[in-house]
C-alpha cells in the first residue's frame, strides 16, 4: 500500500515541555514518551492542556522550554510542514472551496508527489475510508462522520509517520461516535502508525488506546495501560476521571499487615490495602460504583455499610443507585441491571466491597474539592 | 426615550401590519428615492442623444472617456488587491506591537477627504514643494499616470480594510491543517487562504472599481488634458446635454454589466491552487523572501500612500504662522464662501448620516433575515447597484429626473437625496452582514422568553449590532463629506470639496498656502469627528 511506503514509524519524546501563554502555564514540565505504532491518548478535562500539547508535537505553536523529539529528530523550531505529521482537528478543518478529493490529494500535491502518484495514494485512502462514491461532493455536502473521515484520509494521505488527532470524534452524535473509534484504530493499526489521540472522554480513551497519560492543569498525573489507570489509579483525581469513584473521608484506625482498618466519618469501620499511611493518618478511601455488592436489608458481611436508597435510575445496562450510609455520606452504586434484584427508593440495603478493589489515598494538601475541581 | 412610548412601540411593533408597514416603506422610499429616479433621469433625456451621433469628433472624445475610465478603474483595481493583499497580511498577522500603529496609518488616506487628497498628490508628484524638489523638475505632471496614483491611493485603504476583515474572519485552523499537510506558508496563503477569502478579494476589488469609476472632484484636480467619464460628464454637461447622457449611460450599463459578470464569474473563478511548486514557494516562504516582501509592502505604502496622502499638511502648517490664518478666521476673501461650504458640508453628511439611519436599517434587516421571502434575494442585489453607478452618471440623472418632474423641489433637497442615494448601499451593506452575524437563535430565544419585535431590535440586534451601526454610519458621514462629482453635477451648491476644486482649478484666486490651509481644516475636522466616533464605539468599531 502506497501510504505505508518508505515510512519508519516514529517514538515521539517530549523532554521537560513548558508552555505558557502569558502567565497561564498551559503545559507544565511535561516528559512523555510514546512508542511506534502505539495508540496513544492524552485525556484529561478541558483547559487541562492536552490540545496545547498536541499542537507543540505539532509545531504549530513552540515550547518555552525543554525538548521534542519524533524519531531521533529533534524537531524544535522545525515548521509544521517538514514534521511529517498528519493532524486531524477536532473541527477537521476541511477546506471548503475544495471538494473531498481535491483535499484528500492536496498533501501529495504541495509535496511535490507528482500529479500520477497524488492521485494513486487519494485513490487509496478514500477506499481505506470507504468514501470513493463521494470524491466530488464539498465538506459541505458531507455528513459530519464523512467529513471525519476524510480529514482522517486527508492526514493519511499527506504520508504522515504520526497522525495526531484532537478530539476528533468531538463533534459527532454518540452512535457515530462509537463506531468511528474503532475505525480509526483500525485504520492506524493496518498502516501501523503512531497515533496521538486527544479527548476528555475517559470511556473513548480506554476503548481504543494502547496507553493513556491522564492530565490536569498542564501536568501529566498518570501514564498506563486502560487497565492499569483503572485497576490501580496512584491519584484522587485519576482514580475519579478515569471510571469514577466514590470517595469516603476518614483515618487509619488500625494497620494489620498490608491491610488498614479505616475509620469512616460517623464511625463506621472498613477495611482496605494499605499504601504506606501510618497509625491515624488522614485519608481518603476510592470505592468505584460497580465494586459494591448491594444487597437488601442490613447484612453483617465483612466491610459492610449500611444505607437507605435515596435514588434509583435504569441506565439500560445498568441500574444506578444513590445510598445514603448511615453517616450520612452519599455514595453511588451501579449494579447490572439483568443480573441482579432491583431496589426500591427508601428500602434498608447493605453495601459491601473486597478491600483489594478499593483506593487509598492520603488526604490532599489542597482538600478533597480542590483535587476533584476538573476546572 | 420614555419608558411608557417604549413599552407602546413594543407592542405596536407585533402587529403584523405594523411590522410589514414599516418594511413596505422602506422598500418603497428604497425605490422612490434611489433606485428609479436616475433610471428615470436618464430615460426622460433619451431623445437628446441624437445630437451626439450626429457628432462624430464628439463621438470619439466620449468613446475615449469612457475607455479611459473602464481601463483606468481595472489597472488601479488590480494594483490595489495586489498591493492590499501582503499589507493587510501583515496587519491580520503580524504578532507585533507596530501592526496595530500599521492598521491605523493603513486608514489615513480614508480620513482625508478625496479633494484633498488630490491636491495633496499634486504637491507632493507635481509642484516644486514636493518630492519634485529632489529631480529638479515635475516628477509627475497632471495626467493620467497621476490620475491611477490617485485612485490606488483613495482605494488602497479600503481594500486593506476589506481583506484585513476577511483575514480576521478566517478560521485559522485551514492554514494550520495545510503547514500540517506538508505546505509552506507561501503554499498555504495561495491555495487555501486566498481559495477561502476569494469573496472578500471579489468584493475589494468592486469596491476599488466602483470608486475608480465614480471620483470626480479630485481626479480634475491631477487631470491635466486627460479626460474621463467623470470629467467629461463635468466638461459638457452645461453645453452638450446629449452627450453628457451618453456617456452617463455607458459608464451606468457597463459598470453594471462589469459588476454582474464578476460576481457570476467571481464564484467560478478558480485560484491556481491544483498545482503546487514545493522547491520554489519553499524557498520565497522564509524569513529572507518574507523581509523582502514586508519591506517593499512597508516602502509602497509609506512613499506612495501615506506621505504624498498628507502632504498637503505642510503647507498648512505653513500658513497657520502668516496672516492667511487670521483672514480666515476672519472670513475675509475667499473664505467667506469657504465656511459657508464647510457648514453645508458637514450639516449634510449629518443629515444623510441620520437619513440613512432611517430607511436603511429596516432594509438591511429585510434583506439580512430574508423577511420577504425572494423579494428579499432580489433586493439583497439591487441595493449593490448604487455603489457601481458612478457617482457623477448619477449626479447627473438625478438632476434631470427631479428637475423635470419636480421643478420647485429646493437645490438643498437635490443634494440631500443625491448623496442619500450614493451612500445608502454602504450602511445598508454594513448593517446586513452585521445583523446575518447574529444567530437567528439568539432573536428566537429572545422572543420565546417575551420580548415583542421592537424589544428584540431594543435588546438584542442593536446591542450586537451598535458596532456595525457605528461603523456604517461613518462611512457615509466620510463618503457624503468627500462626494464631489454627484454634488457638482446635481447643482450649484457649493460643498467644501467643490469649493477646493475651484481654488485648485483657479476659478477662484487661491494661493497655494490658502488652498493648503483649506486642506489642512477639512482633514482636521474629518479627523477630530472620526476620533470622536471612534471614542464613542470604544475603539472597536470599523470603518
Amino acid at each position: 500500500m502506497e501510504v505505508k511506503e518508505g515510512i519508519s514509524m516514529p517514538d515521539v519524546r517530549l523532554v521537560n515541555v513548558t508552555k505558557k501563554f502569558g502567565k497561564i502555564v498551559a503545559v507544565d514540565n511535561v516528559s512523555l514518551h510514546i512508542k511506534d505504532k502505539e495508540y496513544f491518548s492524552i485525556l484529561g478535562p478541558s483547559g487541562c492542556g492536552k490540545t496545547t500539547l498536541l499542537r507543540l508535537i505539532a509545531g504549530l505553536i513552540e515550547p518555552d522550554e525543554g525538548e521534542i523529539y519524533i524519531g531521533d529528530r529533534r524537531v524544535n523550531n522545525v515548521p509544521p510542514e517538514d514534521r511529517d505529521v498528519g493532524f486531524v482537528f477536532q473541527t477537521f478543518a476541511l477546506f471548503p472551496h475544495m471538494n473531498a478529493w481535491e483535499n484528500v490529494t492536496y498533501g501529495p500535491r504541495v509535496k511535490g508527489f507528482g500529479m500520477q502518484k497524488a492521485e494513486r495514494i487519494g485513490h487509496e485512502v478514500l477506499e481505506m475510508v470507504r468514501l470513493h462514491e463521494r470524491l466530488d461532493a464539498f465538506p459541505s455536502e458531507l455528513s459530519g462522520g464523512m467529513m471525519q473521515r476524510v480529514a482522517v484520509a486527508r492526514a493519511l494521505a499527506a504520508g504522515a509517520k504520526l497522525l495526531l488527532l484532537d478530539e476528533p470524534l468531538g463533534h459527532l452524535d454518540a452512535k457515530v461516535r462509537n463506531e468511528l473509534r474503532y475505525e480509526v484504530r483500525r485504520m492506524t493499526k493496518d498502516l501501523e502508525l503512531t497515533a496521538i489521540h486527544v479527548t476528555h472522554d475517559q470511556s473513548e480513551a480506554m476503548a481504543i488506546s494502547d496507553r493513556i497519560a491522564v492530565m490536569k492543569k498542564g501536568k501529566v498525573l498518570q501514564v498506563g495501560t486502560p487497565q492499569e489507570l483503572y485497576m490501580n489509579p496512584q491519584s484522587i483525581f485519576v482514580a475519579n476521571f478515569i471510571g469514577g469513584s466514590n470517595f469516603l473521608e476518614g483515618f487509619i484506625a488500625e494497620t494489620k499487615g498490608r491491610m488498614s482498618v479505616i475509620e469512616l466519618r460517623g464511625g463506621l469501620k472498613v477495611q482496605a490495602v494499605n499504601k504506606g499511611m501510618g497509625k491515624g493518618e488522614r485519608v481518603v478511601l476510592a470505592v468505584r460504583p460497580e465494586t459494591f455488592t448491594i444487597k437488601r436489608g442490613k447484612d453483617a458481611d465483612e466491610n459492610a455499610l449500611f444505607g437507605v436508597v435515596e435514588r434509583f435510575a435504569f441506565e439500560g445496562t445498568n441500574v444506578r443507585y444513590e445510598v445514603r450510609l448511615e453517616n450520612q455520606d452519599l455514595v453511588v452504586v451501579v449494579a447490572p441491571s439483568m443480573a441482579c434484584e432491583w431496589f426500591n427508593i427508601g428500602e434498608r440495603v447493605t453495601l459491601s466491597f473486597q478491600p483489594e478493589n478499593a483506593h487509598l489515598f492520603a488526604y490532599p494538601e489542597l482538600g478533597l474539592r480542590e483535587e476533584l475541581a476538573v476546572e | 426615550m420614555p419608558k411608557k412610548f417604549v413599552e407602546k412601540l413594543d407592542r405596536l411593533s407585533s402587529r403584523p401590519m405594523v411590522k410589514y408597514g414599516v418594511y413596505l416603506v422602506a422598500v418603497i422610499l428604497f425605490f422612490a428615492l434611489i433606485l428609479v429616479p436616475p433610471i428615470l433621469g436618464i430615460v426622460i433625456k433619451w431623445s437628446s442623444m441624437q445630437e451626439i451621433f450626429g457628432n462624430s469628433q464628439l463621438m470619439n472624445r466620449a468613446l475615449d472617456a469612457v475607455k479611459n475610465s473602464f481601463v483606468m478603474a481595472v489597472l488601479v483595481s488590480i494594483l490595489d488587491v495586489a498591493a492590499g493583499i501582503p499589507m493587510a497580511w501583515l496587519i491580520a498577522r503580524s504578532r507585533s506591537k507596530w501592526a496595530n500603529i500599521l492598521d491605523t496609518l493603513a486608514d489615513v488616506p480614508f480620513i482625508v477627504p478625496t479633494a484633498v487628497l488630490g491636491y495633496s498628490l499634486l504637491l507632493f508628484w507635481y509642484r516644486p514643494e514636493g518630492i519634485s524638489a529632489f529631480f529638479g523638475g515635475s516628477l509627475v505632471s497632471p495626467g493620467w499616470f497621476l490620475v491611477a496614483l490617485l485612485h490606488f491611493t483613495f482605494s488602497y485603504p479600503v481594500v486593506v480594510r476589506v481583506i484585513v476583515g476577511a483575514l480576521l474572519d478566517y478560521k485559522i485552523e485551514y492554514e494550520q491543517a495545510a503547514r500540517t499537510l506538508g505546505a509552506p506558508p507561501f503554499t498555504t496563503a495561495r491555495t487555501v487562504t486566498f481559495g477561502i477569502i476569494k469573496p472578500s478579494l471579489i468584493a475589494a476589488f468592486i469596491l476599488a472599481f466602483a470608486r475608480s469609476i465614480s471620483e470626480t472632484g479630485a481626479t480634475m484636480m491631477v487631470a491635466g488634458a486627460f479626460e474621463n467619464g467623470p470629467i467629461f460628464i463635468q466638461n459638457t454637461k452645461d453645453v452638450y446635454v446629449g452627450a453628457t447622457v451618453f456617456v452617463s449611460l455607458i459608464l451606468i450599463v457597463v459598470s453594471c454589466l462589469i459588476f454582474a459578470a464578476v460576481r457570476v464569474l467571481g464564484g467560478k473563478l478558480k485560484l491556481p491552487f491544483k498545482k503546487a511548486w514545493p522547491t520554489v514557494e519553499r524557498k520565497i516562504s522564509y524569513s529572507s523572501a518574507a523581509m523582502t516582501r514586508n519591506g517593499i509592502t512597508l516602502l509602497t505604502f509609506f512613499i506612495i500612500i501615506l506621505i504624498p496622502s498628507l502632504f498637503a499638511a505642510l503647507p498648512a502648517f505653513k500658513a497657520a504662522s502668516t496672516d492667511i490664518l487670521h483672514n480666515a478666521l476672519l472670513g475675509v476673501y475667499p473664505w467667506g464662501e469657504y465656511w459657508q461650504s464647510l457648514v453645508l458640508s458637514y450639516s449634510l453628511g449629518a443629515a444623510v448620516t441620520v437619513l440613512n439611519v432611517l430607511i436603511g436599517l429596516p432594509m438591511a434587516i429585510i434583506v439580512a433575515r430574508k423577511r420577504l421571502g425572494k423579494t428579499s434575494s432580489a433586493l439583497n442585489v439591487l441595493v449593490d447597484i448604487p455603489i457601481i453607478v458612478p457617482s457623477v452618471a448619477l449626479g447627473v440623472s438625478l438632476r434631470f429626473f427631479w428637475k423635470e418632474t419636480l421643478a420647485f423641489i429646493p437645490d438643498i433637497l437635490l443634494l440631500v437625496f443625491a448623496h442619500l442615494a450614493i451612500t445608502y448601499p454602504y450602511f445598508v451593506r454594513s448593517m446586513s452582514a452585521a445583523v446575518e452575524r447574529i444567530s437567528i437563535e439568539l432573536e428566537e430565544a429572545s422572543r420565546t422568553l417575551g420580548a415583542k419585535p421592537f424589544c428584540v431590535f431594543r435588546t438584542v440586534i442593536f446591542p450586537l449590532t451598535k458596532y456595525s451601526m457605528f461603523s456604517g454610519a461613518i462611512m457615509v458621514f466620510t463618503r457624503s463629506v468627500s462626494e464631489t462629482g454627484a454634488t457638482m453635477a446635481v447643482t450649484s451648491l457649493k460643498t467644501t470639496p467643490v469649493v477646493l476644486v475651484d481654488w485648485v482649478k483657479g476659478k477662484i484666486a487661491a494661493t497655494s498656502l490658502e488652498i493648503g490651509l483649506g486642506c489642512g481644516f477639512l482633514i482636521l475636522i474629518s479627523f477630530i469627528i472620526l476620533l470622536a466616533l471612534r471614542l464613542i464605539v470604544g475603539g472597536k468599531g470599523r470603518y
